[in-house]
This record gives C-alpha cells, sequence and structure tokens, in this order.
C-alpha cells in the first residue's frame, strides 16, 4: 500500500495507504474513536466489525464501523460524536 | 429497493470467507443463480482479508479467480440484519438490500473470544486477528512493540504476520502447558498442507520469544497502553509495548442461524453430513459448526454448495478429506481449553460489557444472562452482546439463549424497509 490518500480526522489532514479502512486513520491520528457511557476512551478491539468500539461520523453520517470503511481522498472524520 | 422489484436466487450466501466463496462458487457451478453477501468492503473473510487485490498465489487467488469468473452476484458492505423463511434484508450505506431465496447457506465465521482483565478496554489493546485485521487494512506496524496473548495457533500465524511487516514482537505469550501445545502441533503437521505451511512459519517466528503457561493480567497505560503485566510459570514481569493483541481462540457467529431457528448444539450450528441444518433448505459451513480453520471451510463450504443444488455426487467426493480434518479439529479444541485461572483475571470492577460499561461485580449478581441483561443492560448496547456474551459464558456458564431482529444495529429507515415489504406481501393488509 502506498500513501496515497488524505482524509480528514476531526478536520486534520491526515495521509494513509490506499485502501487502508478508516479506523487506520483515526489510530494513525493517535485519537480514541470514541468515549465510553462512563467516560473511557476507546478504539478498535476486534478489527472486523464486530465489537463496534470504533464507530465515528463519517461524512456527517454518526456510527459508522470504522473498521469497514475504505478511505476516500476528502473523507471526514470526526470522533467523540 | 421496491418491494416488487425483489431478486430471486436458487441460493443466497451469507459471508465472503473461505466456506462462503466455496459455497458459491460450487452452488454456481451447476447454473444455479446464486447472491453472495457480506459487510466487509471486500470478500475474503478474515483470514483472506483484502481480497483479491492482496492475494497474489495459492490457494486464495485460485478461488478469488474462480470467483472472479463465475456467474455470481457479489453484495458487499451489505450487512444481513434480518431473515424469514424465504427472504432476507441487509443493510447496505443508505439503501436497504432485500432479496429472495430458495437455500440459504450461511457462512458467517468466527469472532475472537475476549477475556476481561483490568486495563482490557484501554486504546491499542486488540484483538490478535484485530490487529492484524488493520495492519491488512493499512495500519502501519513498523518497529511498533507488540505482545501478543491467549491461546491457539492463531496467535503464531499473527506473531510470524506481524513480525513479517516490521512489528517487534516482544512476546507470544500462550495460556496452554507447553506439553498440550507441542501435542497439538505435530498432530496437525501430518496434515496434508500443513506441515510446509508449519515449517514456513517456525522461519518466520525464529527469534520471537514464546512463552507457555502465560497470560495477560493487566494492561496499564495512561489514556492508552504503555505496557502490559504478564503471569509467567508463576512470576509477574511487565512488559512495555506499543500494543497488546489478545485472542482466546474464537466464537463462532451464531446469531442468523439462531434467528433462522436452527439448532445448536454446545454453542456451534447442527449440520448434518450435507452441511443441512436443522431448518429445511438451511445450510451450514465453516467455523459456526465447529471450529475448524481454512481447509474445513472450504470443504464444507464446496459440500453446502453442491447439496443445496442437487449435486450429491460432487459432494460425496469430498467427505474422506472433510473426515481428516475433522479429526484434527478435535485436536485443536482440547489444546484451546482455556484454564480455571483466567476466570479470576477481572476484578471486581473490570467491565465486562464495553457497549453499556457493566462491571463484574454487577454481572455476578444475578443467575443468568437474562437476569444480567434485564438488571445491567449487558449485552444491551451496539454490539448486542458479541463481545460481552462469550466473556460471561466463560466466566458464569451463561448462555445466550434468543437473538431477536435486528440481528445487527440497523437505521430506522432500514426497518421501515422490512415492514413495508412485509405489509405488500400481506396484500396491504397491515
Amino acid at each position: 500500500m502506498s500513501s496515497a490518500i488524505t482524509v480528514r480526522v476531526n478536520g486534520s489532514p491526515v495521509a494513509v495507504p490506499t485502501g487502508a479502512v478508516a479506523a487506520v486513520a483515526v489510530l494513525a491520528a493517535g485519537l480514541p474513536c470514541r468515549t465510553s457511557v462512563t467516560g473511557e476512551p476507546r478504539a478498535p478491539l476486534c478489527g472486523m466489525g464486530i465489537c463496534f468500539e470504533c464507530r465515528v461520523t463519517i461524512n456527517g453520517e454518526a456510527h459508522v464501523k470504522s473498521c469497514q470503511v475504505v478511505c476516500e481522498d476528502g473523507m471526514e472524520i470526526r470522533t467523540n460524536e | 429497493m421496491n418491494s416488487s422489484a425483489i431478486p430471486v436466487f436458487d441460493v443466497a450466501v451469507i459471508g465472503a470467507g473461505p466456506a462462503g466463496i466455496a459455497a458459491a462458487v460450487s452452488a454456481s457451478e451447476s447454473g444455479a443463480r446464486v447472491a453472495l453477501l457480506d459487510d466487509n468492503p471486500r470478500p475474503g473473510g478474515q483470514i483472506w482479508r483484502g481480497g483479491p487485490a492482496a492475494a497474489h498465489k495459492g490457494e486464495a487467488r485460485s478461488w478469488f479467480d474462480r470467483l472472479g469468473k463465475s456467474p455470481v452476484s457479489i453484495f458487499h458492505n451489505a450487512c444481513v440484519f434480518h431473515l424469514e423463511p424465504g427472504a432476507l434484508s441487509a443493510e447496505s450505506g443508505d439503501t436497504v438490500l432485500q432479496l429472495s431465496y430458495r437455500n440459504l447457506i450461511l457462512a458467517t465465521g468466527a469472532r475472537e473470544l475476549f477475556l476481561p482483565f483490568p486495563g482490557w478496554t484501554l486504546p491499542n489493546v486488540m484483538g490478535a486477528g484485530g490487529l492484524q485485521a488493520l495492519v491488512k487494512s493499512g495500519l502501519p506496524i513498523n518497529d511498533k512493540r507488540v505482545v501478543i496473548a491467549g491461546t491457539g495457533p492463531l496467535l503464531l500465524a499473527v506473531a510470524a504476520y506481524l513480525r513479517h511487516a516490521g512489528a517487534k514482537v516482544l512476546a507470544v505469550c500462550e495460556q496452554a502447558p507447553w506439553i498440550r501445545f507441542l501435542r497439538f502441533g505435530a498432530s496437525i503437521s501430518l496434515l496434508p498442507g500443513k506441515f510446509r505451511q508449519a515449517a514456513e512459519m517456525s522461519l518466520e517466528l525464529a527469534g520471537i520469544p514464546f512463552w507457555a503457561n502465560c497470560w495477560p493480567i493487566a494492561a496499564e497505560g495512561k489514556g492508552c497502553l504503555e505496557s502490559v503485566q504478564v503471569s509467567r510459570g508463576g512470576k509477574i514481569r511487565s512488559v512495555a509495548c506499543d500494543y497488546l493483541a489478545c485472542g482466546f481462540h474464537l466464537v463462532p457467529n451464531v446469531e442468523l442461524a439462531r434467528m433462522a431457528g436452527c439448532n445448536l448444539h454446545e454453542g456451534f450450528v447442527v449440520a448434518d453430513d450435507f452441511q443441512r441444518t436443522t431448518v429445511p433448505n438451511i445450510y451450514c459451513a465453516g467455523e459456526p459448526t465447529g471450529i475448524g480453520g481454512l481447509e474445513l471451510s472450504l470443504l464444507e463450504g464446496q459440500i453446502a454448495g453442491y447439496i443445496a443444488t442437487h449435486w450429491e455426487g460432487a459432494a460425496r467426493k469430498l467427505f474422506e478429506k472433510r473426515a481428516t480434518f475433522r479429526r484434527a479439529v478435535a485436536l485443536l479444541k482440547q489444546s484451546c481449553e482455556l484454564r480455571p485461572e483466567l476466570k479470576a483475571l477481572a476484578k471486581p470492577d473490570t467491565l465486562v460489557c464495553r457497549c453499556e460499561d457493566v462491571s463484574l461485580e454487577r454481572l455476578a449478581a444475578h443467575d443468568s444472562w437474562r437476569a444480567a441483561k434485564l438488571q445491567t443492560r449487558c449485552g444491551m448496547g451496539p454490539c448486542q452482546g458479541r463481545v460481552c456474551g462469550a466473556a460471561a459464558r466463560f466466566l458464569f456458564d451463561w448462555e445466550m439463549d434468543s437473538a431477536r431482529p435486528p440481528v445487527f444495529p440497523v437505521k430506522c429507515s432500514s426497518l421501515a424497509a422490512v415492514g413495508a415489504a412485509a405489509g405488500e406481501s400481506n396484500g396491504g393488509s397491515r
């Protein structure tokens, strides 16, 4: 995979390899994906669409599992929403 | 999609891992109209994650080629959330895909078993297969320090993969005793194709410490993983790391089978020699019938595909090979048996349900999964108990006893689409 895609995570540009999923962009930005109901930071656990810990807002759509969405240039990812 | 235009398939296959691909390709050989649905962006499941573009050689390449040349209709990013006799509904982005089927093959694979221990909810504590999946999906791992812990052959496969990708694998912590592990290794290396795989892997693994009788007792860090404490032969040591990849073997994905009314035995879907479940015209192949790995999944998938299209002769030719692999599976099950000490890893305040943040002590006040659910909301978050339910089964021997639609959380509009279709098929009487 080569670095060819740039997405925005909470407004900041993040470069990821072609074919990378959105969870990779969030991890690369060093951010957790969400805050749990008692306030803990959470990030991907299962990597395969089961656990829902990686859910973020993508292009305005909330609660999207970021491990199952392939990054596209200009994609807007927001964590903690 | 307008319900009057609902497409009809002879065979619908849910899950595009090896079992599902083999089932779809085999079913289509006889000219049947076949649909293959998967919730991921690409086919391949977990073991062939990355799809055709990532498979350059070997068995994966040949199956992707056969799938590519077949007339199978493939639906990616299609998460099946509702089943009824002869029809299914899947959410795909903003749309709902509805189709009718005459035969259904469930090839829904497995997930990892995660066991709760203090700190397991910290960012960068992941599944072993989970971390591998993310690295396959673009996560840079070069020079990252990784500790791999849990049980089963998957740990070694992940270690070999991550090291090849540039990670510094500090240790593989296997909870089983050495002897059990060696016995399993010796038996599996006698299987066709497995000896070379094992030899290749041991080259990749050279120099990675393999600690038997070892398991994680706490993950530590401020807001993110910084180190893990492991217990090894009664001694505790702390290892600084960037990722902790934990997997305590696999749990079959049986939610759709359960919803369809298929009988289960000890958590697995009951299937006969022809991969038929107890529900007419519903077949099951791969990990949901018993954790057996790639080769067995391919064989079961082919058999299901042939039988669903009434090609018994072709299916029977695969029975003997399937029996060989099934014998190895029995050994795998023994070698992955979890030791009772792991039940004591979670402390009273350790969270078991990560969706609703329910601690061990709150669960321990109840005597069944149902009671715990009703009183604490455990298992009622978005994962619907896929993570905590399996953990509770190990910790408390509780069974998850029902699966209700939708089998995944979906948008209200998707539910409405199912309702509308049902109303029309009832002559609009609802």
